[in-house]
Formats: C-alpha cells, structure tokens, sequence
C-alpha cells in the first residue's frame, strides 16, 4: 500500500470498505461479503488530476473542429456504455470511461468561464464515474478588472471572488494571462507583468496578488491557480521567475510551467530554463506547479489565452483556429497542433518538462499533467509515468529525439528515477492536499473508497495504463482497464462566505450591461443534481 | 387532457425560449392558464405565448389512444425497426440527452430541423475557423456592425433593441454612433436607423453574391492588385466606403444567419466573411457572431458535440457515432431510403412540419401542431421554458440559459416520453 498522506510506503496492510467509505477493522462479528486477494499488488487511492480541461466550451469547440481526430477513435457502445468518441478531444463519456480505467477517480476541469458555467456543469454531467470540480476564471473579468481599477476594498473584491464561487459551483479561482485576455479585445497583443492594460490601467502584477490574496483571506484551499503571462514565449522563464516574486509568499499554482519556462540561448534563440524554475520553485515553497508536459504527435490547444492562442494561430495543423471574445468576461482560443519529435522546439519543450519533474525535489509541490489536451492527450499519462520512473527509457527515448535538442538538453545527465511512493504523492496525496479534498487521495479510515489496484509491472506504462481494479466509492467501476459498472461521481465545490449586499451591486451591474440576469446567472444546487451526475459534494474553507 | 389547476400568477425575468436571443426579461401573466405577454416580448413571444391550447389526446393512426399505448406503440416501432432517424429535435438540454441516448440504444441517426443553416457553419469551422463574439460583448464595445445576407430582426426581432441601441455600455459610450451596415437584398433595414436618425448604410447585393463582394473587399483591404473596372460607380463606392470603416472600427462584428443563406455552397460565402474578419484582426479588433439554431438548434448542436463528438447529422447503427454532414442530413436520408422510422420533434414552434415519408412517422410535437399527413403516432406534448423548467443554448453557443415554468400543462414532455419509450427498449 503507498498511502503517503499517512506516510505509508510499501507496506502491506488490509482496507475494509463499508458504505463507499474505507473504515477501520470491524469487529469479528461483522460479516464481510467479499474479500479481493491483493497480494503482490500496488494500492494507491484513486488517482487525482487538478488541470485537465475535460468540459465547457473550448473543449466542445474542439470537438465539433475535429470530426477527423474522432473518426480515427470510435467508441463502441456496449451492455453498460455509451458509445462516443475522439483521441484528443474525446466525447464526455469516453472521458469518464478512459479516466476510471487508468485509475483516476477525481478531475478538475482548470477554466471554466463564468459566463459559460452552466455549459461545464452540463457537460461535466455526462463524464460518468469520476468525481468532478472546476476553476472560476476571474482576471479578465470587466466587472473585477473595473474594482481593481477604482481602487475598491479588499474585502468588496473578497465578496466578488467568493460570490462567483458560489454562483459557478467552482472549487478555486484560476487567472489567465491575468488583464490579457481582456487587453487583446482592445488590440493589445502583448502584455508583460507590469504591463498596463490599456483599458483599465491595470498590470498583471496587480491583478495577481490581488486575486491570491482574496483567496487566502476566504480560506479557499487550493491556491490561486495561474496561468501566467507570455505562455509559450521564448524568453518568458524572466517573467515566471518574476511572477514567483510577484507572489509575495503567498500561495501561488503555476499551472503548465513547461510551458513558461523558456530561455533564449542558441543558435535558435530558444533554450531551456528549467534549471532556473526549478531553482526557484525549490526555494519558495509558497510556489505549487503541475508540468503540462508534452508528448509527441497530434493534439488541440484550448485555452482562454486568446492574446497568445492568436499568436500562436500561425503554427495551426490542421490549418484551422478558432478565437473567442466572450462576454466581457474571457475569452477563449482553440489550435490543433501537432508535437513533432524530429523538430527542435517541440524535443526540447519535451525535454524542459521532464527536467522539471526531475529537478524539482519536492512531490508534494509538483503535479503530473500534460494540461490535457494542450500537452498531449491525458491516456498518455501512464507512458509519461514510465518516463518518469525508468531512466533507461527515459534515455532511449531521448535518442529518438531531434539530435541538437537532445544534446544542448541536461535530460540525459540526471538519475533521478521517481519511486512508486513519489508517484503516489504527486498523483493522489499532493493533489488532494492542494485542493483541500478532505476524504479523497488516501487509504485511512473515513476516505471514499475511491481505489486503484495495480499490478507490479517492470514495465510501469502498462502497470499505470490497466490496474486490475479500480474502485470508485466502494464500487468496483474497472477491471483490467474496462469498464465494468458505471455510476455518477460527485461535484465538489465549495461555499465561501461573503457579504451579501454585494448582490445588489451585481444586480445593477448585470440589468445594465449584460444580456442575461443576475438570477440566471447564478447555477443553484439543485441545477447539478437534476443534470443527473450524482450529487455535490461541499469542500470546507480553511 | 389539459390539467385545470392553473395558479393566477405575474411571472417576472421569464427566459422566452422561442427564438435563441432567449431574452430573459419577459413578464408574463398566467390568469387560469392563459398567459399574456405582459413586458418585453416581441410579437413572435406574444404569438407562442399567448397561444391557446388545443386539448387533444395521443393519436395512433388517427386514433385516440391513451398516452400508455402510444408510448408502448412508439417502443414497437422502434423495436422493430432497423434504422430509425431523430429529426426536428425542436426540444431542450433535457429533452436532447434523452433523445441521444435513446438514438445511441437504437442505432439511429440523429439530425435537427435547422441543420441545414447550422450545418454550413459547422463545414466552415472544420475547415478554416473563425474569430468569434457573444451578445455581451457586442452591447458594450462594438462600433461597427455589418449584417451579411440577414437583416437579424426578422428572425431575431428584439436584436437591435437589446445589443445595438442599448442605452448603457461599458465601452463603448456612444452606442447611438454605432455604424451600421448591411449587405444583402430584401433585408428589413428600419431597425438600422439609429435612435437619432442616422441611416444604415446598405449594399444591394443578392445573397449568392455576397462572396464575391467580400472577396474584393477583402482583397482591397489587403491591398492586393484587383480589377475593379467591372464595378459600378455606385458599387465602388460602397466598396471604399466599407474598406474605410472596417478599417477603422476598434471593435466591429459581422453578422451572419447561416439559415437565410439559401443557396448552393453558401458555407463558402460564410467562409469568405470569416476569413476576411481574421484578416482585419491583424491590425484591429473584430468578432463574427452567427444568428442561428431556434428550436433548440444551438443545445442540439453542443449535447451532440459532447455526447458523440459530432455536431448533429450523426449515424450510431454501427454501434458507435459516425458523422457525414450530407449523407446525414433529414433529406437526403429520406430521399435514400436510409431510415426506417422517423421520430420528429417539435415541442416549440406550432408551424413546424414534420416532412412526409412513406415509412413510420412518429410526431412529439406542440398540441396545435398541424401535419398534412396522419402520423402513425402523434403525441402532443408541452413546451420548455413554458410548461416545464429546462435548459437552452443562445445563439453564440456559450451562454446557457435556465428556463422556467409559467403554466401547468396537462401534456407530457418530450424527455418524459423519450425516457418511457427507453426503459421499454
Ligand atoms: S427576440 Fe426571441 S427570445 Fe426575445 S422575446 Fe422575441 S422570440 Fe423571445
Ligand atoms: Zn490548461
């Protein structure tokens, strides 16, 4: 059993399963109706994703862009399934499916727009098994953006962040290329940390310690979760390292650092900053990140960076992109890209991923994702994990790569093999920690019994790709990487508190300018239970 | 069959499902099961709302049946059928999961009554993209606004009221400035003329003609060498003129309706208005927005998207979703012989037809629903947004709205039907 939130690395132990729930002992008396010989199995509790973008607009954008990603991966109904399909941008259902039959029981849609809330919540509906919960999108928000400008209190910004919780049943708050967003729909097509938003007058800056001082003041668990600024520029490992000063100690996700951590060294002016990040996420330990490694082959960026996803239209395959200015609210980008292993930029962006899990010391602070699906599809995340855990592989692959990328890279100089127990942290304790998931991530009594059962495997992409069994509140949802039974997992969100005059304002605000009201914007409980995934699950503030 | 219970009730910021503005602002008055458009609804709102409900029973062939047989007669058909085709599709968020799901169980393919319209953007999107906006966006910052082959009020009626001549916007301060144009031909430009009397301006242009225009436009814009001799005076003008303002516009938006353009290969005329947007974009802002999807369209297109991974015009008889944006389409699958069984859906719009095949017709539709052909089963059910609570799509396709319910309806849902008719299959 690897249980690293109760410190458990390897030891052989019994679960007992009551009710959904693990639990102690029980007493002799009590009758037990079934027993699963695990012996010289690996248990984990059921794996955890906090950024993979599973549902909302962009993600359906991506879809209906795709019909030929979906023709190459059709899913067959069967007794118990749906049918459905698509590789990169699968249908909903085939992403409950493909998650649960990896062993992931819990995932976190990272950006969903307030204004399209209640399309995410719909979709999320029907990705059956896993548990669910999404980051609000604020920071390009006209509303937030106009309390900042004007100088308004904290505490009437702390209302405003809370309120939005509440109202998109979000479970954090994440930033996008913070004012950005929000600056390209005034034709500004670059906007650097202390850059002003020319509408507003506003920086980046600003607007990130803003919102992640509002979420600690509300006790929102998971920290403010950043997508920086200048995603994808060479050169912008400066602006990360700024924005890690930029935090002023507080805690700070930097979500997809792969792809913030680039250097202009070489002959190509494009180098790896890896060692710089690391440097610097080791240092503060304020600072948590998730990777958004890339994997070679066809995928689709989506992303509410519509400054960078514009830029970043000219490197479309297949040639066709699509951008969204969205209710002067965010925005939204969506361009099919494919990582070629025999080009510089991309060896090397696989490269400083992979440098950045080896070189930060800390799994507790380090997320594995491929920021699905901008990375790679998230079904190759047990291949990434053998990358990460076998150095010989590691190594052959690294010669498989574009011959200059390989050897400007320090990928082939460092040892470190990460162990089963680090793999559990960084994919079930860390996560669960980070976003404050009381009984989710670990095997003591009181979790769900959300459970993965692997067989100990040499080769660790097949062991990660097929547990023998993968229970999801006490349900044995998966076997040998099928599906066997199919319930509906939860939403988790949480319910800050704030002072409700703020509604008034909102009120005003939402008659005058926008185009739906302020009641119907707001998504009640209610609404996620009759959309039929299961029920919700109310996380509690710190 | 319908219930008398009627609660006498003013209904405040009712969503009006009747056209996909979805307008959330409506009061309506229910006086023992009459509703009366009190505030806010235009005259197609007024003409749905406010329209009585015939009473009439579940027909089988013709004849009354009791709501039990015609459910247990639809799950025959299907059961017996080999290819069933879901058309019309005229329901709600709820009604179309349920219409999916059951097109998944029976190996049906499954289309909408606007696809046609909705189609032509769905070619473009997949084959090129396109830079895009929604309302909000449009209300507040827009200064430019050129209408493409649809003048949007007669299909949209309360468009201008609520996103051009707004009196409050957050950026843009002079929204009665706001420069209108329209190219087309026989378009309704009254709601053009802004409220201090500046003329729209328009470019009579028939709709088929429409790409070539904006292909010189956008070759000008470009500053590529093209021959503009064969261009009248009058045209050249135009053409400059229109150059000038987009140009110009710090946030203009094009508007398209992809239903009004009626004609062969029209999604290369929405191409070419696509294109030419992402061409201004790179020196100022500028944002397409599509009028299209009522009855349902746009939530069909998204609930398709995610359920199968296609928008729409999808064949699940092979045991997974297989997308052909013709060969799929309702036409040309009863044209082929390709279907079955037709089940049709229209809970919204009463002057909906259900087409005419020669093979098993189940109809779910609005009670006054008049089909020039007796359906082998008919049954009248209620509508969304009026006799019971749901969920729809805007025509942008990003907001959502909830709807609610202001009469009490003796009449089943479509959801409720589909549901029974699931659980016998
Ligand atoms: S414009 Fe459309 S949504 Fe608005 S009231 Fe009229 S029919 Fe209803
Ligand atoms: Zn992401």
């Amino acid at each position: 059993m690897y249980d690293p939130i109760h410190g458990i690395n390897g030891e052989q132990r019994n679960i007992y399963i009551r009710d959904g729930f693990i639990t102690t002992k029980p007493a002799t008396s009590v009758r037990i109706d079934r027993n699963y010989d695990l012996n010289d199995m690996i248990i984990m509790a059921g794996a955890i994703d906090i950024h993979t973008h599973i549902g909302g607009g962009k993600v359906n954008i991506a879809r209906m862009m795709l019909p030929e990603d979906h023709r190459g991966d059709p899913v067959a109904r069967t007794a118990i399934t749906r049918s459905g399909s698509g590789y990169t941008a699968p249908s909903t259902f085939a992403t409950g499916y493909r998650y649960a039959e990896m062993g992931y029981t819990t995932c976190i849609e990272p950006a969903m727009l307030p204004a399209n809330a209640r399309h995410a919540h719909m979709e999320m509906a029907d990705i059956p098994i896993i548990d669910k919960g999404a980051y609000a999108l604020l920071g390009n928000d006209d509303f937030f953006l106009r309390m900042l400008a004007s100088g308004k209190d904290r505490s009437l910004i702390c209302d405003y962040v809370s309120w939005i919780i509440n109202a998109t049943k979000a479970i954090g708050i994440k930033v996008v290329n913070p004012g950005g967003i929000s600056a390209f729909k005034f034709n500004q097509r670059k906007l650097d940390l202390d850059e002003t938003n020319s509408h507003y007058g506003v920086t980046p800056r600003q607007i990130l310690i803003t919102l992640a001082r509002a979420v600690r003041e509300l006790g929102i668990p998971h920290p403010l979760h950043v997508h920086g600024c200048n995603l994808g520029v060479p050169g912008n490992l400066l602006t990360t390292l700024d924005t890690i000063r930029a935090a002023e100690g507080l805690p700070m996700h930097l979500a997809h650092i792969q792809f913030h951590s680039y250097g202009t060294e070489g002959d190509r002016k494009f180098s790896s900053g890896s060692a710089h990040i690391a440097e610097a996420v080791n240092a503060n330990s304020n600072i948590s990140i998730d990777v958004g490694q890339i994997l070679f082959g066809q995928t689709v960026t989506a992303s509410g960076d519509t400054m960078l996803q514009y830029a970043g239209h000219r490197h479309a395959h297949p040639n066709k992109w699509v951008i969204m200015d969205i209710e002067c609210d965010a925005g939204c980008g969506v361009v099919p890209f494919k990582y070629r292993d025999k080009s510089f930029v991309n060896a090397l962006q696989w490269t400083i991923g992979l440098e950045l899990f080896l070189l930060v010391n800390d799994p507790w602070r380090i997320f594995l994702t491929t920021d699905h699906p901008n990375g790679a599809p998230f079904t190759s995340y047990p291949h990434l994990i053998r990358l990460l855990m076998d150095r010989s592989f590691r190594n052959d692959m690294l010669s498989t790569i574009h011959k200059q990328a390989a050897a400007v890279s320090i990928l082939g100089s460092l040892d470190r093999e990460y162990s089963l127990y680090e793999i559990a942290i960084m994919t079930r304790a860390a996560p669960a920690r980070s976003l404050g998931l009381q009984n989710r991530g670990h095997l003591g009594a009181g979790a769900a019994a959300d459970i993965t059962v692997y067989k100990n495997l040499k080769n660790r992409e097949a062991m990660f790709a097929k547990p023998v069994y993968v229970f999801k509140d006490g349900e044995l949802v998966a076997r040998n990487g099928k599906i066997i039974k199919v319930i509906n997992g939860s939403t988790h969100i949480l319910k800050p508190e704030y002072d409700k005059g703020i509604e008034k304002t909102l009120k005003n605000y939402f008659d005058k300018y926008h185009t739906m009201k302020l009641d119907h914007f707001k998504i009640n409980d209610d609404e996620i239970v009759a959309h039929g995934n299961g029920n919700i699950i109310v996380q509690s503030c710190m | 069959m319908n219930s008398a219970k009627h609660p006498d009730k003013i209904h405040k910021e009712v969503p009006c499902p009747f056209c996909c503005l979805l307008c959330d602002d409506l009061v309506i008055q229910n006086r023992a099961g009459i509703l009366k458009v009190r505030e806010n609804g235009c005259s197609r709102a007024i003409a749905h709302y406010e329209q009585v409900q015939p009473e009439i029973q579940p027909t089988i062939k013709g004849k009354v049946v009791t709501l039990k047989d015609a459910i247990l007669h639809i799950s025959n058909i299907l059961k017996s059928s080999q290819h069933p085709l879901f058309s019309g599709l005229g329901t709600d968020v709820g009604g179309l999961r349920s219409t999916l799901q059951l097109a998944d169980k029976t190996g049906a393919i499954v289309d909408h009554m606007h696809s046609t319209g909705l189609t032509r953007n769905m070619l473009v999107l997949q084959d090129l993209g396109w830079m895009m906006t929604t309302l909000t966006e449009i209300k507040n910052h827009a200064d430019l606004i050129v209408f493409a082959g649809t003048d949007a009020v007669s299909g949209y009626p309360r468009f201008f009221e609520r996103f051009i001549w707004n009196k409050n916007a957050l950026f843009n301060k002079n929204t009665g400035g706001r420069k209108v144009f329209y190219i087309g031909e026989n378009l309704d430009t009254r709601p053009g003329i802004s409220p201090d009397g500046q003329q729209p301006v328009t470019v009579q242009c028939k709709h088929e003609d429409i790409g070539e225009f904006i292909a010189i436009l956008h070759a000008t814009l470009a500053g590529d060498k093209v021959n503009l001799e064969n261009l009248s005076g009058k045209r050249l003008k135009e053409l400059k003129l229109l150059a000038y303002h987009l140009t110009n516009a710090r946030y203009g938006v094009l508007v398209w309706a992809p239903g009004e353009m009626d004609f062969p290969h029209a999604e290369l005329t929405i191409q070419a208005l696509c294109e030419m947007v992402k061409f201004i974009n790179r020196s100022t802002r500028f944002g397409c927005l599509s009028l299209g999807g009522n009855d349902g369209g746009v939530s069909a297109v998204n609930v398709s998207t995610w359920q199968s991974g296609y928008p729409l015009r999808v064949n699940f008889n092979n045991g997974y979703p297989e997308y052909d944006p013709s060969r799929f389409s309702t036409d040309n699958v009863l044209k082929n012989n390709e279907a079955d069984a037709l089940v049709w859906i229209s809970s919204f719009d009463t002057n909906t037809r259900p087409p005419k095949a020669d093979i098993p017709v189940i109809l779910l539709a609005t009670p006054a629903t008049e089909p020039d052909f007796t359906p082998d089963v008919f049954i009248p059910v209620c509508t969304p947004g009026v006799d019971h609570a749901g969920y729809l799509f805007r025509t942008d396709s990003v907001v959502s709205l909830p709807l609610k319910q202001v009469r009490v309806s003796g009449y089943p849902s479509v959801k409720h039907i589909l549901d029974c008719v699931s659980g016998l299959i």
